[in-house]
């Protein structure tokens, strides 16, 4: 099957992308948080649900919404239809640790609820699927880096055989201030739908 | 007690990550769930944590959290009532 990326975006600690081209420098080097929240700004996505969110949750749901800031999920596409399948290293290892402080010291015991739930890294697809409507397969699959080829032909496999129409996918890590998104929006190659890259074992 | 309900305003506001609001922004008998504030599930555990960490007060009975999680107003009544 020939399958294309349509959209491709990439926030890390230089800036944020779309397509290759740079929509917003980190000009002042700034950590993620106060990064990430000139970059929530400047997409203006106005959903309050991000402030709430973990790092690595944060850095997933800006670099999708810069992914489908235009291209939007096809409309003849049920959320059904569309996949989301992501690689990452570090787990969801900020809010863990975050976690296991908050109940380390036994005289001081607060562990927070709200830090708890983003002890997973699947609850980034999660947090994706809430916000774009995706009702399809999702899975996050740890790896010690981007491993394209087993993304290709995961991926490759829900197209032929399952049907979907568009999947998400792509590399999601952080850890300890260090991060990168790059995420592929890959579809059937068609007339009406211009491929910026090809999907290809190199993809990523 | 109003000075109270405003700690507690920018107590919630600071602990449950609610950037978009600010203190005046939230009436004192405001419905915390399912109005404007729009807190979820997750934010009433908060609550009850807020209310242990920050002024001692611990809750068990979930009926009692629903009473008194109902608006600012009436978290500052029960603090006041049960404040060690």
């Amino acid at each position: 099957m020939n399958l294309g990326i349509t959209a491709y975006s990439e926030l890390n600690e230089k800036g944020l992308y779309k397509n290759g081209i740079l929509l917003l420098a980190n000009e002042g080097q700034e950590p993620f948080v106060p990064f990430a929240k000139e970059v929530y700004r400047f997409l203006n996505p106005v959903y309050s649900k991000f402030h709430k969110m973990d790092e690595l949750c944060k850095l997933a749901f800006l670099a999708t919404e810069a992914l489908l800031s235009e291209d939007k999920i096809s409309s003849n596409a049920e959320g059904a239809d569309v996949a989301l399948i992501l690689g990452n290293r570090s787990s969801s290892i900020a809010s863990d640790l975050q976690h296991l402080e908050s109940y380390r010291d036994s005289s001081n015991y607060f562990p927070s609820p709200a830090v708890f739930v983003y002890t997973l890294p699947n609850i980034m697809l999660g947090e994706i699927c809430i916000r774009h409507q995706v009702t399809g397969e999702n899975s996050c699959f740890l790896m010690q880096a981007p491993d394209g080829r087993f993304l290709y032909r995961y991926v490759q496999h829900l197209f032929e055989q399952e049907a979907y129409q568009q999947c998400i996918t792509g590399w999601v890590d952080y850890k300890a201030g260090n991060y990168k998104a790059c995420l592929f929006l890959v579809e059937k190659a068609a007339v009406n739908k211009p491929v910026l890259r090809k999907f290809d074992y190199d993809f990523i | 007690m109003s000075e109270l309900t405003e700690k507690l305003k920018q107590d919630i506001i600071e602990h449950l990550n609610l950037e978009d609001l600010q203190p005046q922004d939230i009436s004192d008998n405001e419905p915390l769930f399912g109005g404007a504030v729009g807190l979820d599930s997750i934010d009433a555990l908060e609550l009850i944590v807020l209310l242990e960490k920050n002024y001692g007060i611990r809750i068990d009975n979930p009926e009692e959290g629903r009473r008194v999680f109902q608006s600012v107003g009436s978290m500052a009544s029960y603090i006041e009532q049960n404040r060690k």
